[in-house]
Parts: structure tokens; C-alpha cells; sequence
């Protein structure tokens, strides 16, 4: 239970402070929008203008992980520069307990993304959303944002040792949004990529989104995203066990 | 000779200082493997929407990615002395400031230029695009151009980090503005008339087309009008730029705000 209730105020505190951060705040709004007009202009000037909506949710999407992948590699780093982070690792709860709400607050910031892209899309391109499962979307968002959030857990420990870690975040930005199929359905891509594509949550939280939305069967890929989040904050919280003994061991851990 | 060194030697000694995405930890991720992934992203839309080929893609987006060096590099040139506490320092030297600006933006132009050429060869290399040999000479001065033009933009980025404090928010935001206006992925024909317009008069979209009508064989001699409108543009902004970064040192002299960030 205080567990649950840590996590709960670790994300509300974090969701609070990033909110008001003009770069992972509004920024992370404002930017996916430059890509997402790009899409819908090439799309409306492609062969085929119907798939606008197809481009509308890809983008929406794109959005969400940006606001993931750019500022989840350096949680762990921002604690150091902050000179909290010996604070928060001696603190008698599990380091994890404190990180995932950090990058789960990141995830949730995808939300006013994919809102801000939906509403953009409607009123400058005239893309209208169709919602054929309201119930099935909404959950489908919330679980592509909980999947984004663990992804962006285990970036956030794969990557501590790295003073640069924001620029490894943000090399997963444009190979996520490629291999995921946000916006190129992942036929058209070589068959060696496919498997990469399978074992990342967001090729199955955008999914989710796009088969609520257009009237298929959302659960399975749904099932999929929340399995894979499940996988990475296990595996993440192994690491974190094995990055944070041998930082001890070295007193390294407040090294940038 | 005061000039030229502070010219040379302290424009290289600055872009070494204060640029720090130079180490490899940054420099590879960010401006070596990113822009590979750029164009691959682009060229797989491009082919989902069914709008343009690969070549298309690969040219346009290996010369618009060298905003994110010229953009960014401008700015930590100039603005990060603010960050380092060495702003006041400079600007009260009695150094000439047209030496001590543009001797930084020299390094930018060129590491724009290699940013953008390593893209247009890897991205080529990737989808099995083309470049004609007999191109390669004009193309290389083509993206100097377009790095320079770009550098131009930077500097009045560098002279707005005076006074923003979020110049990285405003970098990425000039980038995106690139990405959408210089036809770099959607063509200009298909564009509404007021970006048209705009497109015009910005960095890359005149470069850009003259890179795009060069691999597809056309002589060197053909872009010249091309080039020549993309080396105006950017001497245009390096002009307002300069002007903009004397307009905010004086002020910040006048307000005492010089080192606020």
C-alpha cells in the first residue's frame, strides 16, 4: 500500500514539476506538431488524402514518445545534476519506487501531446477523429502511456552511466517512430526489422489506439503494450539493483 | 592582424569551448546517426503516402539536418559565455565585434557542411540512391552554401540567446519551421501559397532544389541563379544577426542584464 501511494505521489509531484518546465513541458507539446504537419502535408498530397486520419493518430502518437524518449534517458542524470540523487538511492524505499514515477510523469506529459495533435489535425487540416470504442481508447492510451513510461524507466537505467544521456534518449526518437509503424505500416519495412518492431511497446500501444479508433480489436495489442511495460521495469529494476551496488562499491554515484 | 587572429584562432578556440556537443558521446548520436534515421524515416513515409521517391527524401533532408549544427552551435557560441560567466569579459574587450562573431561562425559552416555531406552519402548508400559523379563537386559547394546560408539563421539564434533563456526551445523550433517550409519533404507545388511565399526566404529551399536538380544530372552551371539566391538569403540573415547581437549588448549594457540568465 505505500508502495501504490508513492508511486502515486512520486508521479503527481513529478506530473507538476515537468508541467511547468518550458523544454519538457510545452515544449514536448509544441514540438511533435512540426512533424505531425509535415505527415498531414505529405499525406494530403499523397495518393491516397483518406488516410489523413491513419497519419492524425500516427502522429498523435509520435508525440507521446517524444515526450518520452528526449527527457527519460537523463531522469537518473537530472537527479545528479540536481545533487539529490545520493538523497533519493539512501532513502528506505527502492530506488525504483522513486524513478518510475519520474518517467511515468514524462509518459503522462504524451497525453496533452496527443491531444494538442488530435485537435491540431481537426482544425487546421480538417482531419475528423472517429472513436469507434470510446471505453477501449481511453484505456488504450492509458496503457501505451504506462507502457511508454516503463520503456522510458529502463532507458533511464540503461543510461546512467553516461554523462550525455539526453542524446542517446534522443536518438530513440526517429527509429521508435519509424519501426513502431506510427505513420509506415510495418510491411513496407524490411523483414529483419520486424522482430525489433514486436518487442517494443509502442509498435503495440499504437496499435491499441488505431484499432479503438477505427473499429477493430484493440485488446490483444493492448495486452501486448502492458506485458512489455511489465518486462521492462523488471528487467529495469534488476539493473538499477546491479548500476546502484556498483556505484556504491566505486562512490561513484554522484559522478557526473 | 589583431583582427584576423581573434578572426581564426579565437573562433576556433571558442566553437572547441563552448560547443560541447563535440564530444563523441553527443557528437555521434546527434549529428552522425540521427540524421541517418531522419532521412530513413521521411523516405518510408514518403513511400507510405505514396508521394515522392527516395532521392527526393535523402537530398532534402540531408541539407535541412544541417540546421541542428548551425542552429545549435550558434547559439552555445554566444550564448553559453552567458552560462560560463565570460559574457561580460568579451563584451567589454576592446575586440572589434564583426571578427569576434563571424571568426565563431567559420567552424559552424563548416561542420554543418560535413554534417549534411555524411548524411547525403549514408542515406544514399542506404536506399540505393544515385549521385551522379560528375555532381559531387558542385553538390559539395551547394551544401556549403546551404550550411552557410543556415549559419546565418543561427547567428540572429545566437543574438536571441541574449536574451531567452530557453535557446535550446527556440533552436528546435527554427529547426522544425526548416523541416516544414523548405520543401525538404513535401514539394513546394503541393505547399498552400502563403508557405510558398515563405519558403523563399529561408535557408535551405533554394539549396535543397539545386542539390535535388544536381543528382538528378543537371550541370553545375544550370543552380547557379539557385546558389546565388541561397548565398544572399544567407548573408541577409548573417547581416540581421549581427545587427540583432549588437542591438542586445547594448541593451543589456544599458539594463545591467548582461549576464542574467
Amino acid at each position: 500500500m505505500s508502495a501504490l501511494r508513492l508511486l502515486a505521489f512520486g508521479w503527481y509531484f513529478q506530473f507538476k514539476t515537468i508541467s511547468r518546465s518550458p523544454f519538457e513541458g510545452l515544449f514536448q507539446i509544441i514540438y511533435p506538431l512540426f512533424f505531425a504537419t509535415v505527415a498531414f502535408l505529405m499525406f494530403r498530397a499523397g495518393d491516397d488524402p483518406k488516410t489523413l486520419l491513419y497519419a492524425s493518430l500516427g502522429s498523435a502518437v509520435m508525440g507521446m514518445w517524444s515526450a518520452t524518449s528526449t527527457t527519460a534517458g537523463g531522469a537518473m542524470q537530472r537527479e545528479r545534476w540536481h545533487g539529490t540523487l545520493e538523497a533519493l538511492v539512501a532513502s528506505p524505499p527502492h530506488f525504483a519506487l522513486i524513478l518510475l514515477p519520474i518517467t511515468l510523469a514524462m509518459s503522462t506529459i504524451g497525453i496533452y501531446c496527443l491531444v494538442a495533435t488530435l485537435v491540431f489535425g481537426r482544425f487546421v487540416f480538417g482531419i475528423e477523429l472517429t472513436v469507434e470504442h470510446p471505453l477501449a481508447f481511453g484505456l488504450s492510451i492509458v496503457g501505451t502511456v504506462l507502457s511508454f513510461g516503463a520503456l522510458g524507466f529502463l532507458f533511464a537505467v540503461s543510461f546512467v552511466r553516461f554523462r550525455a544521456a539526453w542524446a542517446l534518449g534522443n536518438l530513440f526518437e526517429y527509429p521508435v517512430w519509424l519501426i513502431g509503424g506510427f505513420l509506415v505500416p510495418l510491411v513496407l519495412l524490411p523483414d529483419w526489422v520486424r522482430p525489433i518492431s514486436w518487442v517494443l511497446a509502442p509498435t503495440w500501444g499504437m496499435n491499441a489506439i488505431r484499432e479503438s479508433s477505427l473499429g477493430g480489436n484493440p485488446w490483444p495489442d493492448l495486452a501486448l503494450a502492458l506485458a512489455l511495460g511489465g518486462a521492462y521495469v523488471s528487467v529495469g529494476v534488476l539493473a538499477l539493483d546491479r548500476v546502484l551496488g556498483a556505484a556504491r562499491k566505486r562512490a561513484a554515484l554522484s559522478l557526473t | 592582424m589583431t583582427s584576423a587572429r581573434i578572426f581564426a584562432v579565437g573562433g576556433l578556440m571558442s566553437y572547441r569551448a563552448l560547443f560541447y556537443w563535440l564530444t563523441p558521446m553527443i557528437y555521434i548520436p546527434s549529428l552522425v546517426v540521427a540524421p541517418i534515421f531522419q532521412i530513413l524515416l521521411m523516405a518510408y513515409i514518403g513511400r507510405s503516402a505514396g508521394l515522392a521517391s527516395d532521392e527526393f527524401y535523402v537530398v532534402g533532408n540531408a541539407i535541412q539536418y544541417a540546421a541542428v549544427p548551425c542552429l545549435f552551435a550558434m547559439m552555445q557560441l554566444v550564448g553559453g559565455e552567458k552560462f560560463q560567466n565570460t559574457l561580460s569579459a568579451i563584451l567589454v574587450s576592446p575586440a572589434p565585434r564583426l571578427p569576434l562573431f563571424f571568426g565563431r561562425a567559420v567552424p559552424v559552416v563548416l561542420n554543418g557542411a560535413f554534417v549534411a555531406a555524411f548524411s547525403l552519402a549514408m542515406g544514399s548508400l542506404i536506399l540505393g540512391v544515385e549521385i551522379p559523379a560528375e555532381s559531387i563537386p558542385a553538390l559539395a559547394l551547394v551544401i556549403l552554401v546551404a550550411a552557410f546560408s543556415c549559419t546565418g539563421l543561427g547567428l540572429i539564434n545566437a543574438a536571441l540567446a541574449l536574451r531567452i533563456r530557453e535557446s535550446a526551445v527556440l533552436s528546435n523550433v527554427f529547426f522544425g519551421f526548416l523541416l516544414i517550409f523548405t520543401g525538404a519533404n513535401v514539394p513546394l507545388s503541393d505547399l498552400p501559397g502563403w508557405m510558398r511565399t515563405i519558403s523563399d526566404y529561408i535557408p535551405f529551399t533554394h539549396a535543397i532544389e539545386a542539390a535535388r536538380d544536381l543528382v538528378d544530372g543537371a550541370s553545375a552551371s544550370s543552380v547557379l541563379d539557385l546558389v546565388g539566391v541561397e548565398l544572399v538569403i544567407g548573408g541577409a540573415y548573417l547581416v540581421v544577426g549581427y545587427a540583432l547581437l549588437r542591438f542586445f549588448e547594448n541593451q543589456g549594457r544599458r539594463h545591467a542584464t548582461l549576464e542574467r540568465t
